[in-house]
């Protein structure tokens, strides 16, 4: 099995700053101008708020904002902690990165976990084919916020992913519920972010809103950054379901349907491993990655992502309900 | 690879996500999936047809309702450039959306009905286009189909246009004659309108100079955050971190600090961490100072032989946003100019714009919802600004209410 294979993960390179790949700095480009929006987010949030909160999850948005909180606070450190709220079904490749970026980059990591949250409160954990705690990761992050108080939380979704999203503000106000209303959003205007709450409200704050799937991956190649090896191709036993692959893992109850292969896949997106699909390729680099997806036909969250495809405001309704 | 932002206006029958939805589709950048969804969605909706809006209108209420509430993004690229596309509602009730939207674009495609003419809408949202300061205004007369694809057609709608356009402050118009709902002078070149030898939409977009609409002549770095690492081999650093509003700023250079004036030398600029010699518009840097002087966030560091107005009493066109209370002379807000945020209170009104004529409307009493006037503010402290039309990053403000802490208003400052 492949999370037993020697993670090949280098986090010394994700996180040291003098080496930054081959940037070429007299030709500013979309890359640049992106970067730059997204370091004077990062500070807005340091300049307005008491006590921000990365939310890192340790796929490869949170691994982007983490490189450019690390740019916009240099010489010194990130700060605010990084924050993980684990479903206990996380790929090990994904939280063993996480550990080593934490501790290289000298960032607190704070990880609560969804576990504790259904024991504690005595939830129903979903069943069946297909069950996720995808949707029970909102109380553990709701009841995160209030135990320390966060008032900002940065979160790595970006507006290509979904048309909720799309939607979304850069700086998105929650209630004291932490409830995200999409008719009455505060107007954004200009880069003029409004910050200001009320005690017990919070902002959830998406420096990379304006960055595609591929522009992320451009610039984890720019920068030199390594990712998490499930990233890259590999190969997996997997359960085939419904044409998409998943992760053969006793966290997965087994239909009588299903069938176990195994493939040679990468992943696109790094979530839970309930709703996270693998996909099949021979890419072993970011290059070609990068070469896949720029010839995909199908979206990032569409290809593998099961938690979207039950109705048509699927993520519309969970962020209504305050997830991230 | 450049980007440009492009915010397309018009009305619910205007077309405008057909014209997005097409825009998208021609270029290659809808995917299968995406395609597949809305192929599924226009077959519970409609007589079956393809329907390309889909593709825009995100939220619940929005595609139940078959209109586009509030702003969406949406991000595609050809070979010569990176877009993104920021749609806004053209409904007279979501003019602060349309503001909202506008605030940053650097184009904006104003959506004309060729059955209609130049219409009440068309005059409103060419005026925010103005206001907002938009470089680059293009006028698509769609439903060219509707009208026989007929050349007089879209000659006598093209005059009225530029007859408007002269009371407004465009600086850069194209007029096309397109049919979104057939791909006609999108990407494609229409067959049905071979008397039209201009441009495409796609190629406007695509050559549009963008670098040329930078202020970068005047030198302006608003300070968001101090960097103070206060390790042993850090000791004694101090960084200005922020970004450039406008303008360059050189290592050497003599610079001001606002608004107290103190003078001083940029000993340093950094990027991520390592030095960097020049920090150009838009650029996010840290300043290192020579001297030891009092700096905080909402202060603005600029080059010294090119200030700003520093002041307290400010003039500017607001664009009211709040539903809930109206704006009157006497109420108290808090202005955020930059990383800036003060006090401020509203001596008076000077008048109010009727958005559609053009008419200045004298002895206005209240502001409401979308409303657009012209406002005289004293602010607690002195703000550091240049004129809206000069300057979109630093002639540009917020009024934020104070109990609410929604943002109310949308200000530019003359």
């Amino acid at each position: 099995m492949s999370n037993e294979v020697s993670m090949s993960i280098s986090v010394k390179e994700a996180s040291d700053l003098s080496d930054q790949g081959n940037i070429d700095r007299r030709k500013p480009d979309y890359l640049d101008q992106l970067e730059a929006e997204a370091i004077y987010i990062m500070r807005e949030v340091a300049g307005q708020f008491e006590r921000p909160a990365l939310l890192f999850s340790g796929g490869k948005d949170s691994i982007t904002l983490v490189r450019l909180a690390q740019k916009a606070f240099a010489p010194g450190k990130i700060p605010f902690p990084l924050v993980h709220i684990d479903t206990g079904h996380n790929f090990v490749e994904a939280t063993d990165y996480r550990d080593m970026l934490a501790e290289k980059t000298g960032s607190k990591l704070i990880v609560r976990y969804v576990e504790d949250t259904i024991k504690a409160k005595n939830l129903k954990e979903p069943t069946g084919k297909n069950a996720s705690r995808n949707w029970l990761q909102t109380f553990t992050l709701l009841d995160t916020i209030e135990e320390f108080g966060f008032d900002a939380c940065i979160g790595g979704a970006r507006r290509d992913e979904e048309k909720a999203r799309a939607k979304e503000r850069i700086f998105s106000f929650r209630d004291e519920f932490g409830q995200w209303d999409p008719k009455r959003q505060r107007p954004e205007l200009w880069n003029l972010f409004n910050g200001r709450i009320h005690k017990g409200e919070n902002v959830r704050v998406f420096p990379i809103s304006n960055w595609t799937e591929l522009d992320v991956w451009a610039y984890l190649q720019r920068e030199g950054i390594t990712l998490p090896s499930i990233y890259f191709a590999h190969e997996r036993e997997c359960i085939l379901r419904d044409g998409r692959l998943l992760y053969n893992t006793p966290v997965i109850e087994k239909d009588p349907e299903d069938q176990i292969v195994t493939r040679q896949v990468r992943f696109r997106t790094v979530g839970d491993m309930t709703c996270t699909a693998a996909v099949e390729s021979s890419a072993a680099t970011l290059e070609e990655v990068i070469a896949e997806i720029t010839v995909s036909r199908i979206s990032e969250r569409g290809e593998t992502r099961i938690d979207d495809q039950q109705t048509e405001a699927a993520m519309e309704d969970r962020k209504k309900g305050g997830y991230f | 690879m450049d980007l440009l932002r492009f915010i397309t206006a018009g009305s619910v029958d205007d077309g405008k996500s057909t014209l997005i939805g097409r825009l998208l589709f021609d270029t290659k950048n809808i995917l299968a999936d995406q395609m597949e969804a809305i192929e599924r969605a226009s077959k519970s909706r409609n007589d079956g047809e393809i329907d390309l809006a889909l593709l825009t209108d995100g939220l619940r209420s929005e595609r139940e309702q078959g209109i586009t509430i509030d702003v969406a993004y949406k991000y595609f690229q050809t070979p010569n450039r990176k877009f993104i596309s920021i749609d806004a509602p053209g409904h007279i009730q979501y003019t602060r959306n349309m503001v909202t939207g506008a605030s940053n674009a650097d184009l904006a495609i104003i959506l004309v009905d060729a059955r209609h003419g130049v219409a009440e809408q068309t005059r409103r949202h060419s005026l925010i286009a103005s206001m907002l300061g938009i470089p680059h205004v293009v006028v698509a007369i769609n439903k060219m189909d509707l009208v026989g694809n007929s050349e007089d057609a879209f000659l006598e709608i093209a005059k009225t246009y530029q007859d408007l356009a002269q009371k407004l402050n465009i600086k850069d118009l194209t007029i096309i004659p397109v049919s979104a709902l057939n791909g006609d002078n999108i990407v494609d070149r229409s067959k049905n309108m071979p008397w039209y030898t201009g441009e495409t939409l796609l190629s406007v977009l695509e050559t549009v100079n963008v670098l040329k609409d930078k202020n970068t002549t005047d030198g302006r770095f608003s300070v968001q955050y101090v960097i103070r690492p206060q390790t042993e081999e850090l000791h004694d650093y101090r960084g200005y971190a922020g970004r450039l509003q406008s303008g360059s700023l050189r290592k050497g250079e003599a610079v001001k600090i606002l608004p107290s004036g103190t003078e001083s030398k940029i000993a340093r600029i950094e990027f991520g961490g390592q030095e960097i010699i020049e920090a150009g518009v838009f650029e996010s840097v840290t300043i290192l100072l020579e001297d030891d002087v009092d700096i905080s966030r909402g202060d603005m560091i600029v080059s010294v032989d090119n200030s700003p107005i520093v002041s307290q009493d400010i003039e500017a066109l607001v664009c009211w946003m709040d539903d809930r209370k109206t704006l009157k002379a006497g109420d108290k807000y808090l202005l955020q100019h930059g990383t800036a945020r003060t006090k401020c209170s509203v001596r008076s009104i000077e008048y109010q714009i009727d958005i559609n004529s053009y008419e200045k409307l004298d002895e206005v009493e209240s502001l409401k919802l979308n409303d657009v006037a012209r406002i005289i503010l004293r602010t607690a402290q002195p703000i550091a600004y240049d004129p809206y039309q000069q300057n979109r990053a630093n002639g540009a403000a917020i009024l934020i209410d104070e109990t609410s802490n929604v943002t109310v208003g949308a200000c530019m400052v003359e």
